[in-house]
């Protein structure tokens, strides 16, 4: 084999009710053999119910170096956070 | 653990601005303040953040190095899963040498971040251009080995490596924070061994002193060389790649295993070995590192054998490899029936 194998994002639930996290990445020719390497590489002992394998070039990410402008907007309104408002002393269940 | 796209090589090169020339003098000066200041800061650096090409070098010789110890390192203990005493020792050293195997995987992985491909990397180590850690050049005599070496080898491993975790490399660390909670696992069992043995007939303690006096110094010697002798240190310290001297790790190892190998009822081959009051630690005595030197250079009693051993695995095993891209194919022209990831895939949605 002189090229490797495509590169596949690894994506594991470790229990019911929680959000598939990424777990890393393996290789694999094709999604089945992806899904059962996984599961040899990253659930040997029983870390997940569930799991999801992604062809890394179907990832579309954003750059880190257009961080500041790409995010700035949320920089500004702290008034979307509950501790930008004033609640007088003694009022409860706010 | 934060998710984290693993960019491929080429991705990576085609830079923030997509052109394949690198940044002028002035943009270089400001990543690199930026680079800098992220490493001060204690946050991580992630594959797609631009990094100093010598930083990026050293993480792919260490990480590299790493990995590739880590799959040489199933070697010395497969040698005993066939002559294993009983089923029970027999599972939990399969179990641990399959471990080996996926904490050179994880460990591959994260070195691939850093664009450099799966196939250079084994390449590499093939044609003994990149090295594994020395300790592996070592054969396992006896039975008793499997246990020294999950005791010393692995517990030199697990003290090199906790701080790893807190490696500046996003990737290197979170695949640590993996191999670190297996290796306990890999620590106690060899340790559970020799006590067995320890606790058995006269040629069965024999066993367990002879081996723990073979593994003690090269275990030793797996912290690489003193601190006024290494090359690396002082920068991997700055970058934060490193966060503990050579010398000091191992001087942590000798204060962990004096009072573990007492409650084995085994001694450490060592005359020196004594508690100094003053420092607060066990003083012991000198390392042969003329021996380290030689095992490192391919001198040791093992490493042709590792490496040929090595090889032939990778080329016998290259019609499973065909067999499975040939299916992959096959498959994959064979239209939409394809895989069993298709539904699960739409019902996230």
């Amino acid at each position: 084999m002189s090229a490797d194998w495509p590169l596949w994002e690894v994506f594991v639930r470790s229990r019911r009710g929680l959000s598939h996290t990424h777990a890393g990445s393996l290789h694999a020719p094709d999604a089945r053999m992806a899904l059962r390497n996984a599961r040899d590489l990253f659930t040997r002992r029983s870390e997940g119910v569930s799991l999801w394998v992604v062809p890394s070039s179907a990832i579309t990410a954003s750059s880190p170096d257009e961080k500041d402008p790409f995010f700035e907007p949320a920089a500004d309104k702290p008034y979307r956070h509950p501790t930008f408002y004033e609640v007088p002393e003694g009022v409860r269940n706010l | 653990m934060t998710p984290v796209t693993t960019p491929s090589p080429s991705r990576r090169a085609e830079g923030p601005s997509g052109t394949a020339e690198g940044p002028g003098p002035e943009e270089e000066q400001a990543l690199q303040a930026r680079f800098d200041a992220a490493v001060a800061a204690e946050e991580r650096i992630e594959p797609r953040d631009w990094m100093p090409d010598a930083y990026r070098a050293t993480l792919v010789r260490q990480i590299a190095q790493h990995a590739h110890s880590e799959i040489i390192g199933m070697q010395p203990e497969a040698n005993w899963i066939t002559r294993a005493p009983s089923l029970r020792r027999k599972a939990i050293l399969m179990a641990k040498v399959q471990d080996e195997a996926g904490h050179g995987l994880y460990l591959y992985g994260a070195a691939e971040t850093l664009g450099v491909s799966r196939q250079e990397l084994l390449d590499k180590l093939h044609e003994g251009r990149q090295k594994y850690s020395s300790i592996f050049n070592y054969p396992t005599l006896t039975w008793a080995d499997v246990g020294a070496i999950g005791w010393l080898v692995d517990g030199a491993a697990i003290t090199n490596q906790v701080p790893l975790c807190r490696c500046s490399y996003g990737p290197y660390a979170r695949a640590m924070v993996r191999i670190c909670k297996e290796e306990s696992f890999h620590q106690r069992q060899g340790y559970e061994l020799l006590l067995a043995l320890t606790r058995g007939t006269d040629a069965q303690r024999a066993m367990a002193q002879d081996a723990v006096d073979r593994w003690w110094w090269p275990s030793l010697m797996m912290f690489g060389p003193p601190d006024d002798e290494s090359a690396h240190s002082a920068r991997s310290m700055e970058w934060k790649i490193k966060r503990h001297s050579n010398d000091e790790l191992r001087q942590r190892f000798v204060d962990i295993c004096v009072p573990q190998a007492e409650a084995l009822g085994l001694s450490l081959p060592d005359p020196d070995l004594r508690w100094n009051e003053e420092r607060g630690h066990w003083d012991f005595g000198a390392i042969d590192w003329e021996e380290f030197r030689q095992v490192l250079k391919g001198n040791g009693p093992c490493n042709e054998q590792r490496l040929a051993r090595r090889r032939a695995a990778h080329e016998n095993g290259a019609w499973v490899r065909e067999a499975a891209a040939a299916h992959a194919a096959k498959h994959a022209a064979g239209g939409p029936r394809r895989s069993a990831t298709a539904p699960a895939a739409r019902s996230r949605a």
